[in-house]
C-alpha cells in the first residue's frame, strides 16, 4: 500500500498516517498479518519525522488494529470489534448522518446517493458479522 | 525527561524596545523543534543569546543542562550551529573545508557520518565552495556541523532561499541522517508546511513573547476556525474564551478560537445562526490566525498541555 501525506493539510500528519492504515484495512489493501513499512523507513519516504510515524503506529496498536513484534517490526492485527454493538451503532449513524446532510446540501437525489454507496462499497472489504442490525 | 534547552525569564532590549520578552522555552531531549514567527518576533536574537553571541539583560538559560554563562569547552563542542544564508570559507574546496573543520574537532569527529552525507548530497570534494550552489552550500554547512556528532544542532532558518527540490533534499537529510536517538535539532522556520513535516514540537513567538509551545498536532488540533451562517446582517459577538479573531463577511461571521469546546458551543447557539461548523486549520495558516490575533491572550501549551504532550511521546 502506498502512503501519502498533505505537509500543509489540516489534520495533523501522524493522524492522516492513521487514517491511511484505517483506510487501508477496511478496503483490503492491507491484510491481517502483513508487515507495515519500519518507521524510519515510512518517515524516509514521506520525509516526515521518524518520532511521527512511531506517534500513528502506536496509536493504532493502542486501538488494537496493528501488533508489534518486538525485533521484527509492525503487523496488522486481526480484526476485531472495539465497542460494544450499540455504540459501534450509534457510531456509523453519527457518520452516516453527517454523509446524508452533506449529500443533501450538495443537490444528490435520494437515488443517486443510494447508487453511489452500493457502487463505492464495492471496494472495501466487509465482515459478515452484523454489529446492531 | 531532561531539556536539551531551557530558558527562564530570558530578556533582551535595544534600547527601550524589547526584543525577548520573558521566555520560559523548554526543549525535550530528542525532539525535533520547529521555532516560529514573524520577521521581528524575536527568533534569531534568541538563538543568538543561546549561543552566547550577545548577552541577555534578564533572565538565564541552560544548553545541555549547562548555564550558557559557563559552558565548559566539551559541552560546547557537542552543540552545532548553522547560520543563516550558511555563511563559509568561499575559497576552500569541500575536502579543503572538511580538513580545516576537522582541526577544530580533534576528539569527536564522525567521518563516517561526514561520508555519508558528502555521498548523499554528492557533493564534489575538489570543488571551491563559491562554485557551489547555494543549496549546495547549505547541505556542505549542515555536513560540517553534524560531522563532530553533536547532541544539539540550532539552526537559524536552514531552509530559507532553498527552491523545493533543495528545501525537501535538505529535510529529508535532517531527519534521515542527522536525527537520531538523544540527538536534539532546534530549527527557527518561516516554511509552516517543512515545520509540519518533521517537527515534532512547536513554539511560536508574537512579538518577544513565547505563545505557544507544545506538540504541533497538539497545536493544530487546539485552533479551530468556526463559521457561522446567518440570514441577515451578524449579530455583534459577544466575545468568549479562547477567543483569537472574529470577522464579518457579508452574513458569515467566522470566528478563530483556540480549545473549542461546549463553553463556547453555547455562546455560538445564543446566537442562533441558521448553520454553523467547526474546521481545523492547517499549521500555516492556524500559525497565521494565531499571530495576528489579539495580543497577550490564550497560549497554547504551558505545563499541562507539554506534559500531556510529553506522555503521548514516551
Amino acid at each position: 500500500m502506498e502512503f501519502r501525506i498533505d505537509a500543509t493539510g489540516r489534520e495533523p500528519i501522524f493522524r492522516q498516517i492513521v487514517q491511511q492504515v484505517r483506510e487501508g484495512v477496511a478496503r483490503g489493501l492491507l491484510v491481517p498479518h502483513e508487515q507495515l513499512p519500519s518507521s524510519r523507513e515510512l518517515a524516509r519516504t514521506l520525509v516526515i519525522n521518524p518520532n511521527t510515524v512511531v506517534h500513528a503506529y502506536s496509536e493504532l496498536e493502542r486501538h488494537g488494529i496493528l501488533y508489534s513484534r518486538a525485533g521484527l517490526g509492525v503487523f496488522v492485527a486481526e480484526p476485531k470489534a472495539e465497542l460494544t454493538k450499540s455504540a459501534r451503532r450509534r457510531r456509523v449513524l453519527e457518520i452516516l448522518d453527517r454523509f446524508l446532510t452533506e449529500a443533501v446540501h450538495q443537490g444528490f437525489s435520494e437515488e443517486e446517493v443510494l447508487r453511489l454507496v452500493s457502487e463505492r462499497s464495492g471496494h472495501f472489504q466487509w465482515s459478515s458479522a452484523s454489529p446492531g442490525a | 525527561m531532561v531539556d536539551a534547552i531551557v530558558t527562564n525569564r530570558l530578556t533582551k532590549f535595544f534600547g527601550s524596545q524589547c526584543a525577548v520578552n520573558n521566555l520560559d522555552l523548554r526543549v525535550p531531549v530528542g525532539s525535533v523543534y520547529g521555532f516560529l514567527g514573524r520577521n521581528g518576533a524575536g527568533k534569531s536574537t534568541t538563538i543568538r543569546m543561546l549561543l552566547g553571541m550577545t548577552r541577555p539583560n534578564y533572565g538565564h538559560a541552560e544548553l545541555l543542562g549547562h548555564d550558557i554563562g559557563e559552558l565548559p569547552p566539551e559541552v560546547r563542542g557537542r552543540i552545532a550551529f548553522l547560520a543563516e544564508g550558511h555563511p563559509l570559507v568561499t575559497w576552500m574546496t569541500v575536502a579543503e573545508a572538511i580538513a580545516f573543520h576537522k582541526a577544530f574537532h580533534p576528539a569527536h569527529w564522525n567521518q563516517n557520518l561526514l561520508d555519508r552525507i558528502l555521498e548523499h548530497f554528492e557533493l564534489p570534494s575538489g570543488k571551491k565552495i563559491r562554485r557551489l550552489s547555494f543549496g549546495q552550500r547549505a547541505q556542505m554547512a549542515l555536513a560540517l556541523a553534524v560531522a563532530p556528532d553533536p547532541d544539539l544542532v540550532i539552526l537559524d532558518d536552514p531552509t530559507a532561499g532553498l527552491d523545493t527540490v533543495a528545501r525537501r533534499e535538505f529535510l529529508l537529510s535532517l531527519i534521515q541522517l542527522i536525527q537520531r536517538n538523544g540527538r536534539t535539532i532546534f530549527f527557527s522556520s518561516h516554511i509552516m508546511s517543512d515545520v509540519q513535516r518533521v517537527a515534532d514540537r512547536v513554539g511560536i513567538l508574537v512579538d518577544g513573547v513565547l505563545r505557544v509551545d507544545c506538540p504541533t498536532a497538539d497545536f493544530m488540533d487546539s485552533v479551530r476556525k468556526v463559521v457561522l451562517d446567518f440570514s441577515g446582517q451578524p449579530p455583534p459577538f459577544p466575545g468568549c474564551e479562547g477567543l483569537v479573531s472574529a470577522r464579518e463577511v457579508g452574513r458569515r461571521m467566522e470566528l478563530v478560537i483556540v480549545n473549542f469546546g461546549d463553553l463556547q458551543r453555547e455562546v455560538i447557539e445564543s446566537l442562533a445562526p441558521v448553520a454553523w461548523n467547526v474546521l481545523a486549520m492547517n499549521l500555516e495558516d492556524a500559525c497565521i490566525e494565531y499571530t495576528r490575533g489579539p495580543k497577550g491572550l490564550f497560549p497554547v501549551g504551558g505545563d499541562e498541555l507539554s506534559h500531556a504532550g510529553r506522555a503521548a511521546h514516551d
